[in-house]
């Protein structure tokens, strides 16, 4: 009966102290949609990376952009970019969703309400979007 | 003529058993009963033992919260009806040691509080004669939502990070803080910022958001850490690019 474990606590009973488990992220939706947006990084990353290997590419002269066009023609990096852009999609998406909570704007005494502020960070993505449309393709 | 719903209670009796066990009872319920009337049913007529905290039955005391089918929950604001046709079942809050059934220690959290002074810091505090120190509705409304905060603890059952690092300093230590930062007659922001911005502070929060949603009366405790954290990278950039004294 008396097992004296690291519990116990001088003048007190025996506390119970019960140990987080490691699977707690599947335990509840929003720790699961938590760890994928966190985990969501690496991807973004990749796209970062990505988007180096292409300019360094470009940089190099035709041949080398071909070479790069190729390997992004493969199989495998044709699938990891699908899946990277469902990840970045859904990083951007669940940021913008935060951003509200984390930055409160005023206009003279009254606060800007929190879905002005996300509808901004959409305007945003869109105005950017379409400057680098601009850019690229000119139209 | 009323319902009746098993309610599953988790049992820790230190003197008996090592780990906790659920005990069963059928409590009958109309739809205004509340999980904590279900609680004091069993406790006044089917278990005198079993132990629990409340005290006001209205969302003011921030006693009675529990792990309410896994979910943090004030007791009293929770209702059976809600969980029909049952079994609820109801548990201490996570996160914290459990001294007796459903009783848990919150000493870390009193401790941690003391640290982030949640009272007015004035420098200097003006003589009596000069009045009262006023404020404007528009200032009031600055804090006046972090000051709802009633140290129910929902928000640090609901915290993942605080269950794998309890060095973390917590979501209301957080809020609370930010209670008196954004009050206009306090002076003391600096003295906190130098507890918030500690490694355990602010930065241990990865913004799983979960305190906020849990939280009974409505502080948001997750927008407080990030606001901060705003604040805080504000401050360290400024102290790098015009140092004081420079």
């Amino acid at each position: 009966m008396e097992q004296t474990t690291d519990v116990y606590t001088p003048y007190h009973p025996r506390w119970l102290r019960p140990r987080v488990s490691t699977y707690w992220w599947l335990q509840k939706p929003a720790y699961l949609r938590f760890i994928l947006r966190e985990g969501s990084c690496m991807f973004v990353g990749w796209f970062t990376v990505y988007l180096l290997l292409l300019l360094d590419a470009v940089l190099e002269g035709p041949l080398a952009y071909e070479v790069f066009l190729a390997w992004s023609g493969t199989p495998w990096v044709l699938a990891l970019n699908v899946v990277t852009l469902a990840f970045v999609v859904f990083h951007a998406i669940t940021f913008f969703q935060a951003a509200p909570q984390a930055i409160v704007v005023r206009l003279g005494r009254t606060r800007v309400p929190p879905r002005a502020v996300l509808l901004g960070h959409y305007a945003g993505w869109v105005a950017v979007s379409a400057i680098v449309w601009f850019v690229l393709l000119g139209v | 003529m009323s319902n009746r719903i098993r309610l599953q209670i988790a049992r820790y009796r230190p003197e008996q058993e090592s780990e906790a066990t659920f005990d069963e009872y059928e409590v009958p319920y109309t739809k205004e009963m509340a999980v904590l009337d279900g609680l004091n049913f069993v406790k006044d007529r089917l278990d005198g033992t079993l132990a629990y905290r409340w005290s006001c039955r209205m969302g003011i005391c921030g006693s009675c919260g529990m792990d309410v089918n896994g979910e943090p929950k004030l007791t009293c604001a929770t209702f059976l009806t809600d969980y029909a046709p049952g079994p609820v079942r109801i548990a201490p809050l996570r996160n914290f040691p459990v001294i007796r059934d459903l009783i848990v220690d919150i000493g870390d959290f009193m401790r941690k509080l003391v640290k982030i002074k949640p009272w007015i810091v004035r420098a200097a505090e003006k003589p009596l004669a000069e009045g009262e120190y006023r404020q404007t509705p528009e200032e009031l409304e600055e804090y006046k939502q972090f000051s709802m905060c009633i140290n129910c603890m929902l928000c640090y059952a609901a915290c993942p990070i605080y269950g794998l690092d309890p060095k973390f300093i917590g979501p209301a230590v957080i809020a609370l803080a930010q209670r008196y930062n954004l009050d206009n007659r306090d002076e003391g922001s600096a003295e906190r910022m130098s507890v918030l911005s500690e490694h355990d502070g602010i930065w241990g929060c990865t913004f799983v958001g979960e305190c906020t949603t849990v939280c009974p009366k409505h502080v948001d405790p997750a927008g407080a850490i990030q606001r901060y954290k705003l604040t805080a990278a504000v401050e360290s950039m400024k102290s790098f690019f015009a140092p004081r004294g420079a």
